[in-house]
């Protein structure tokens, strides 16, 4: 016989008392954006599917192309989704007649790349802190000498950014890092600044919500003119203003991202599915501060355990083969 | 191919090299280079000869509306051949306001005769548009207004050619407020007319259809804007030198900037190659050089072909991407991926697991009957007493 049923019951309690009670700890602060927070406008109705931006961030980025069969051939690089070695993608969502753009009926597009989130899950969950986000700019970025190749940021990541290279001998994680080693060099990311039409626009994240309330304001079908590579570029043009929907993709989004998003038809067509306000990583790293506090709730857990496995043993008496003891003792019965 | 070089061979060369001025070489190189502009088949380089050297020239009767004549001007440029030849010698070019010699009521007189002799065999070509405010009183041509003279001339009419934007879909002259009325001739005379846009066209478009239609005596097959699907199928930036550029995101951004002088994309300038359909890319303009097109020569397109675009939206404003609908390679938002376990399959591979693990446990209670130890044999039947 172990321990007897009110014994257990005790250390089990006294258990669950440690790990919940013990370490009264509030829910980690909301993460705020850092002052000098830079990121992306992705304006969909802006956007004509060009690919330039594709071309240039592969360019940029020194990757290599995906030859997908697409109608039959397999001379260019069409990759499907973001992967190793596809960091920024433009999608297309088709409906009905696929006529007219950004109609439910017709056509939009859509871009995927990170998106720099305040408050990262793939950061978070970094069992080497390989993974950073920048205390000044924001940006989410990694160490390839440092990452395990563990892939809990491939994981963690609410939006499926991060992608391991699987085809490699020596794997490696890839995502957009906003083109952080052009920075160094006074230029901004690659695929804002090819963008013809302004679609992927770069700049800090202060002045790209001004840009995004601006247009919001402006009466759909009028004409404004757009600045094309980066915020107060004097390279602009005038366009037409499109009806766009009460949902800026990013703004509030687990807890918000640098990238942000506009578009003529609801995000979850274009495979932005809702996501909570609060930030995953806000949530687990709660969770794991009220259970680790201090570490009194994990030494409690272990004195129980001491104390249950302790009784079991003196129960069993000093002989070392307790299986043998038992099938005796049975055989008397 | 015998066949074909036969049929050449009775060809009387020295007949058409005495009506057109052309050499034997020339000449089939003209009919190769209009059956491939008109996209057929090889050997119809050869039935466009033998139509051609028929004596029998068809009537064209030629209308100026409102215009600026720069359709005929561009048509008198083209030099293989010359086109003058062609209008005078392949055609009985019968009235044409700029190239008569005739004047006044001889011309009209001429006009009428050219109806009556060749009724319902000759070909109209309306060049400029209509107006037909205050009963069209805004053009006349000897007393008649243009719209009575188009209907009259088109009545027995084979077929109706537009030629130039202003014909085929009011032009310049219908660009708001528009005041007098401007229509095209498909508009005012409400069928299917040929319509070749362009400011001005391109005057091989115009050769390849006629000489389409002396060869063929039907006209090429049109889109649903009436416009040769040889010429008009396709848009320019599909065609495009610069297309590259465009793919790769090399933009000019200004007149003389470093990208303009490298030949870079002019669609940030307001190039309309990318709602455009013409042939401009493949068979240029003006023979003069092999960039003789306005992208060719770092202009960007102002899709003067095209109705709504040209004198419509400003030179500068951008193009509206046409090949993209619908995208038929992009990849979709969620790319399609195998569906969740269904609850048929979950039963299904849980009961073949099931009695997997039970032939297993079975095999393994077995195995432990056929080595049995002594002392543990004899225990199992003391176990199950004391269950």
């Amino acid at each position: 016989m172990g321990m007897d049923r009110r014994n257990f019951l005790k250390a089990a309690a006294g258990g669950t008392l440690a790990a919940t009670c013990a370490a009264p700890v509030e829910a980690r602060e909301k993460r705020e954006m850092p002052q000098g927070a830079v990121g992306l406008l992705f304006d969909g109705t802006l956007c004509i599917g060009c690919r330039a931006c594709m071309s240039a961030c592969k360019a940029e980025n020194d990757l290599a192309p995906e030859f997908n069969e697409i109608e039959g051939s397999t001379y260019w690089d069409a990759p499907l989704d973001i992967s190793g070695h596809t960091i920024n993608i433009i999608k297309a969502y088709v409906g009905g007649d696929s006529d007219e753009k950004d109609t439910l009926d017709g056509y939009a597009f859509t871009k995927l790349s990170c998106f720099h989130c305040v408050d990262a899950s793939c950061v978070s969950c970094c069992p080497v802190g390989a993974m950073t986000k920048d205390s000044v700019s924001g940006i989410v970025s990694h160490s390839k000498d440092a990452c395990i190749g563990c892939r809990y940021c491939v994981a963690a990541c609410p939006f499926g950014v991060p992608r391991f290279t699987y085809d490699q001998t020596f794997p490696y994680i890839a995502k957009c890092q906003l083109c952080k080693h052009r920075m160094a060099e006074g230029k901004y990311a690659a695929c804002a600044e090819v963008c013809p039409t302004g679609a992927t626009l770069y700049g800090p994240v202060k002045e790209l919500k001004k840009e995004i309330a601006r247009r919001k304001a402006l009466t759909p079908g009028t004409e404004t003119e757009f600045p094309r590579g980066h915020i107060g570029s004097s390279d602009t043009f005038v366009g037409p203003v499109a009806k766009y929907i009460d949902h800026v993709w990013g703004e509030k989004e687990i807890g918000g991202t640098q990238v942000l998003h506009l578009s003529a038809v609801p995000f979850d067509k274009l495979d932005k599915k809702p996501l909570p306000d609060v930030a995953p990583a806000n949530v687990s790293e709660s969770l794991q501060g009220r259970i680790y506090h201090g570490m009194i709730a994990p030494i409690a857990f272990l004195g129980a355990l001491v104390l249950v496995a302790k009784r079991s043993a003196k129960a069993l008496g000093e002989a070392g083969e307790p299986d043998h003891t038992q099938a005796g003792d049975r055989k008397g019965e | 191919m015998h066949a074909q070089i036969q049929e050449q061979h009775s060809i009387d060369f020295d007949a058409i090299e005495d009506r057109l001025g052309m050499s034997r070489r020339d000449f089939l190189k003209f009919c190769t280079v209009t059956a491939s502009t008109l996209g057929l088949s090889a050997g119809a380089e050869a039935a466009i000869a033998k139509a051609i050297e028929s004596a029998k020239r068809p009537s064209v009767i030629w209308l100026h509306f409102q215009e600026c004549t720069g359709c005929t001007e561009s048509l008198l440029r083209a030099n293989h051949p010359t086109l003058e030849r062609l209008i005078l010698d392949i055609i009985s070019l019968d009235y044409h306001e700029t190239l008569f010699a005739a004047a006044g009521h001889q011309a009209e007189a001429a006009r009428h005769q050219a109806m009556k002799d060749n009724k319902g065999k000759y070909l109209l070509v309306v060049e400029g548009a209509i107006p037909v405010k205050d009963n069209g009183i805004y053009c006349k041509i000897g007393g008649q207004t243009a719209v009575d003279m188009l209907k009259e001339c088109a009545a027995d009419a084979a077929a109706v050619v537009a030629i130039g934007s202003c014909a085929s879909w009011g032009g310049v002259p219908s660009t708001k407020p528009n005041p007098t009325g401007s229509e095209g001739a498909g508009e005012v005379l409400g069928k299917t007319v040929v319509n070749l846009p362009g400011c001005p066209p391109n005057p091989y478009n115009l050769i390849s259809t006629v000489v389409h239609y002396l060869t063929f005596n039907d006209l090429p097959a049109l889109d649903t804007k009436g416009r040769p699907k040889f010429a008009y199928g396709r848009l320019i930036h599909e065609n495009c030198e610069r297309r590259g550029h465009f793919d790769a995101g090399r933009f000019a951004k200004e007149f003389g900037d470093e990208g303009h002088r490298k030949g870079w994309c002019l669609y940030k300038l307001g190039c309309k190659g990318p709602e455009t359909h013409a042939n401009c890319p493949a068979v240029l303009f003006g023979d003069v050089s092999n960039a003789s097109w306005p992208v060719g020569t770092g202009h960007p397109c102002i899709g003067c072909t095209e109705e709504g675009i040209v004198f419509t939206k400003p030179i500068h404003a951008l193009a509206e991407l046409k090949t993209v609908t619908p995208p038929v390679f992009f990849a979709r938002p969620a790319e399609e991926r195998g569906t969740g376990v269904t609850f048929a399959a979950a039963a299904a591979l849980a009961a073949i697991a099931g009695a997997a693990a039970g032939g297993t446990a079975m095999l393994a209670r077995n195995l432990g009957k056929k080595a049995p130890e002594p002392g543990q044999d004899a225990a199992r039947p003391a176990e199950k007493k004391g269950g």
